[in-house]
């Protein structure tokens, strides 16, 4: 088991008080696994991205654990987090592509990440250069600006530093959004790549676009305000959710062929609720066309088939 | 500059999810009632305001209760600070504290027209220049980088010492012409990047035009910051101004603490160690001049709430 | 209703315009009443510049703008406010439609200024209540709000309404949903359904063809800034034919099939026209000019004409931008 998480929680500090951003997670990701994790904004997603690797100083660590290749990984203590950081867990953050350095050549800067984690340039350069071919760069990329790469280039760049010492676990938040289709269908390919090669043994994908979590995910996990809906084969999701938001949150997206004059999706009345003082109980509840009674209490988040965990009570 | 790409997913609407969301977004309720309730409790702001209204009032009511004129040989020469001349007297008998209060008066008329006049050029070139784009951007762009490469006191003191610039409004129009182009361009950028938000296609899409879309939707968003570019004119003009009264080339009709400064120096008030002429007028414009930039930092802090540690 | 007729944009770059982008070239399409017609393309298609060029918002480099049979392609001050009396616009980012400091009210407030200021205010207020009703807002939870208060899909039906009051003929929607959750951006891609059925012709522009396909009746495929193709939905989408269509088709992400299966299903008809060009198969074929615009790239300068390949489905030469040659030859 590459990672466990257990009953996680992270919550953010706000003048007005705690949001409670992710409020008790518990899932585990085997090896070799590309779990998607999907979602809307403010459920949750990109929280759970940072409390594996950082956490910022508005972020506090409430309770649970993580386990990752059965060592606990201290989070609330940022200077023992280094250690593991890069090395052992390795964050591709949103807006990675855009967040370099103009000023400095793609070589300069991946020569100073290593410095700053002691590995030497040179030791690594054959490696690096193999992987910027695999994921079809020329290694004089290396000597360009980042202003030179389009946004497709420039995130293949990001996913092979990311992952040049072979972390146990990946993250990549939003890493296929705001590209082209083409670029877009090139870094999923490479995140897979990337795995089968066993560069990366474990990798979370993070996106609030399922369509593309459908194509390199091998399990999907959707979150809902801050809690788990659901985790299935990324296949069974889309195919054949349980929990009544899943299944609207499928039945919401247009697939190439759905037509307005032939049948009209729906999409899901209402917001999700404040994570200041989220209410008791399944967080959906207020949207949920099934809520009954019983929902007032939350329900667990349980395995109801082989790798099918869902958190609703109406599933039997 | 083409078509533009979504560039953020729906994902990505808040960076922190639950915390920038539409659930917890800051509250707005009475914008420019929390910006005074801020500013009314800013040490920096307190300080910088009563200290500049102070002399104002000095300047405005002062004169009211003197009983001399500025230039009036009014007693006995080279007089010591007493009960009668506060502040002394010059090496002529002239009350000191009456060419002071005077003085003050000419330095804030001096600050508000020039920093009026220099605010309103840079403001309209800024706004035109960012708005309009194209040819007529790199023209006035051109334009404000040439004023900005010339060095403005040199020509001031030309100017002064040709043309004989004898009145304060005149003064203050010539500090004005020449001290725009930072506001320009600040003005500039600022415009620049409001002008591609859609709210502004959205006016025009309501067939309001030009001067009313800057009026109604590009100035109103840059208020708190045109407020305290004009703090930093006045203060800029009364500096410079004194600067060149200093120097001799003041107005010839009036009196200002830096032509105070100017006769001090002249007459060899350092030497016959005449200190109460030259203290007052170089402790006022200190004092006035570093309470405006005190003010202005301290309004930085009220309107940037990232500043905002409270 | 509205027709572009060869339609150019060429933004002037560098000090004092020293270099050029050509951002639309030659795009001739039309969008009549009770339809909607989709515009879709990657960044730098030139879709949104087309988008703002038929808002006025850009001024053409070239080619005409029609309107009802009106040349609209140059207009004045106040033509141009007649003008989105019966054509109007909604944006991306609905956080950036709204100036920040202010309720959203005052955009129809603005509104009502510019183009009602005899109607009362209880007059304007029932307008008002019947054009949110049509977007399925209610009053009481939107007035009196700032836009951060709001949902994203909440102020994209909120900009709707602003464009119904006008009682609008066409409107253009410029990737109205790419910034919405996907919970809530099918029910403004309804939305634009019930417009339609309103006898509203749109002009829909978006990246997604999953969208694009969902709610237009017919689209025009945009690639560096030329139309590359363009036809009934169902056409284009069943038998897209340009190489550049099918790409995108292979490349976007399906919700009930991989880019694998999408590649094993094509392979036949990518053999088919490995190398061969339809639009100049065509021509050749016929000895002359074909379909409405064929003559205009006759000899093919700019490679921006388009043929009609079967009825009502065009195609341009496969060439994928101006400047690349064209597959089956010279």
């Amino acid at each position: 088991m590459a990672l466990a998480v257990n009953d996680l929680k992270v919550w953010y500090r706000t003048r007005r008080g705690d949001v409670k951003a992710l409020d008790g997670v518990t899932f585990e990701v085997a090896d070799g696994e590309i779990m998607g994790v999907a979602g809307e904004s403010g459920c949750g997603k990109t929280t759970l991205g940072k409390a594996l690797i950082r956490l910022d100083t508005r972020m506090k660590h409430v309770g649970g654990t993580v386990v990752l290749d059965d060592d606990e990984l201290p989070l609330a203590d940022d200077a023992a987090m280094r250690r593991h950081r890069y090395r052992e867990v390795s964050l591709i953050p949103q807006y990675a592509m855009s967040a370099m350095n103009p000023t400095r050549k793609i070589g300069r800067m991946i020569k100073d990440l290593l410095g700053a984690h002691n590995v030497r340039y040179t030791d690594v350069l054959p490696e690096l250069e193999r992987r910027l071919k695999l994921v079809g760069l020329e290694p004089d990329v290396l000597k360009r600006y980042p202003i030179e790469l389009s946004g497709g280039m420039k995130q293949r760049v990001v996913l092979v530093l990311s992952t040049l010492l072979n972390p146990s676990l990946l993250i990549g938040d939003e890493v296929t959004s705001a590209l082209d289709v083409s670029s877009q269908k090139a870094v999923a390919r490479a995140l897979v790549e990337f795995r089968d090669h066993g560069f990366v043994k474990s990798m979370i994908v993070i996106t609030h676009d399922i369509s593309v979590l459908f194509q390199v995910a091998d399990t999907i996990l959707v979150m809902y305000a801050g809690h788990l809906a659901e985790k299935a084969p990324a296949r069974t999701i889309i195919s054949d959710p349980l929990h009544p938001y899943t299944k609207m949150l499928i039945g919401a997206l247009p697939k190439v062929g759905d037509r307005y004059e032939e049948q009209q999706l729906e999409g899901i009345e209402g917001r999700p609720p404040s994570l200041l003082e989220p209410p008791a109980g399944c967080r959906f509840r207020a949207r949920c066309p099934l809520a009954h009674d019983r929902c007032a209490e939350a329900p667990p988040f349980r395995e109801v088939a082989p790798g099918h965990h869902v958190a609703c009570w109406a599933v039997s | 500059m083409t078509a533009t790409q979504p560039v953020a997913g729906p994902g990505t609407e808040a960076a922190e999810p639950g915390v920038a969301g539409p659930v917890v977004g800051r509250k707005p309720g009475g914008d420019a009632r929390e910006t005074l309730y801020f500013a009314l409790r800013n040490p920096k702001v307190i300080i910088g305001m009563v200290v500049v209204l102070g002399f104002l009032l000095l300047g405005l009511i002062g004169p009211a209760f003197l009983k001399y004129a500025p230039m009036d040989y009014a007693g006995p020469p080279m007089a010591p600070p007493s009960a009668e001349f506060p502040f002394g007297t010059t090496t002529f008998g002239q009350d000191i504290f009456a060419q002071f209060v005077a003085g003050l008066r000419s330095t804030f008329l001096v600050g508000v027209l020039g920093g009026a006049v220099s605010a309103v050029i840079g403001m309209t070139i800024g706004f035109v220049a960012g708005y309009r784009g194209g040819l007529i951007d790199e023209l006035l762009n051109m334009l404000t980088n040439v004023v900005l490469v010339i060095p403005g006191f040199v020509v001031l003191i030309i100017i002064n010492a040709y043309l004989g610039v004898r009145s304060v409004p005149m003064q203050a129009l010539y500090i004005g012409v020449f001290s725009w182009p930072w506001v320009a361009r600040a003005v500039r950028s600022q415009t620049l990047s409001l002008r591609t938000r859609d709210f502004i296609d959205l006016a025009r899409l309501s067939g309001v035009g030009v001067g009313t879309i800057l009026r109604r939707e590009v100035a109103p968003n840059m208020y708190s910051y045109l407020f305290m570019t004009f703090v930093l004119l006045f203060g800029g003009s009364i500096l410079t101004a004194a600067s060149l009264d200093f120097i001799g080339l003041g107005p010839t009709n009036a009196m200002s603490l830096g032509l105070m400064m100017n006769q001090a120096v002249q007459w060899s008030a350092l030497h016959l160690g005449l200190w109460w002429w030259f203290i007052p007028p170089g402790l006022g414009i200190t004092l006035i001049v570093g309470s405006l930039y005190i003010m202005n930092v301290g309004l930085d802090e009220v309107f940037n709430p990232k500043l905002r540690e409270m | 209703m509205l027709t572009l007729d060869h339609l150019d944009k060429v933004y002037r770059t560098g000090t004092f315009g020293t270099s050029d982008l050509h951002a639309v070239r030659q795009v001739s399409l039309d969008v009549q009443r009770g339809e909607v017609v989709s515009l879709i393309g990657e960044s730098g298609s030139g879709k949104s510049t087309i988008g703002k060029l038929v808002l006025h918002l850009l001024d053409s480099s070239g080619g005409t703008i029609t309107f009802d049979g009106q040349d609209v392609t140059k207009l004045s001050f106040r033509a141009r406010r007649d003008y989105y009396r019966k054509v109007q616009g909604v944006f991306q980012d609905p956080f950036s439609s709204f100036n920040p400091i202010y309720k959203v009210d005052r955009t129809f407030e603005t509104l009502r200024r510019s183009y009602f200021p005899k109607v009362s205010s209880g007059e304007w207020r029932t307008r008002l209540e019947d054009a949110l009703a049509a977007v399925t807002l209610e009053p009481d939870d939107i007035l009196g709000k700032f836009p951060h208060q709001l949902s994203g899909g909440q102020l994209q039906r909120l900009l709707i309404a602003r464009a119904l009051l006008l009682d609008i003929e066409l409107l253009v929607a410029d990737e109205i949903i790419s910034m919405l959750d996907a919970s809530t951006r099918i029910d403004v891609l309804n939305l634009l359904g019930e417009l339609k059925a309103r006898g509203l012709g749109i002009l829909f522009v978006t990246h997604d063809l999953s969208l694009g396909n969902y709610v237009s009746d017919r689209v025009v495929i945009l690639y560096k800034g030329r139309v590359v193709e363009r036809g009934v939905t169902n056409a284009v989408f069943d038998d897209p034919l340009h190489p550049y269509t099918r790409d995108l088709l292979a490349s976007v992400p399906h919700l009930d099939r991989t880019w694998d299966e999408v590649e094993a299903e094509e392979a036949d008809r990518t053999r088919l026209l490995a190398g061969r060009c339809l639009y100049h198969e065509a021509i050749t074929a016929q000895g002359r000019a074909l379909g409405e615009e064929a003559e205009a790239a006759d000899g093919v300068p700019d490679g921006v004409g388009l043929v009609e390949y079967t009825p009502g489905h065009f195609v341009g030469c496969f060439r994928k931008a101006a400047e690349e040659p064209c597959p089956a030859g010279p």
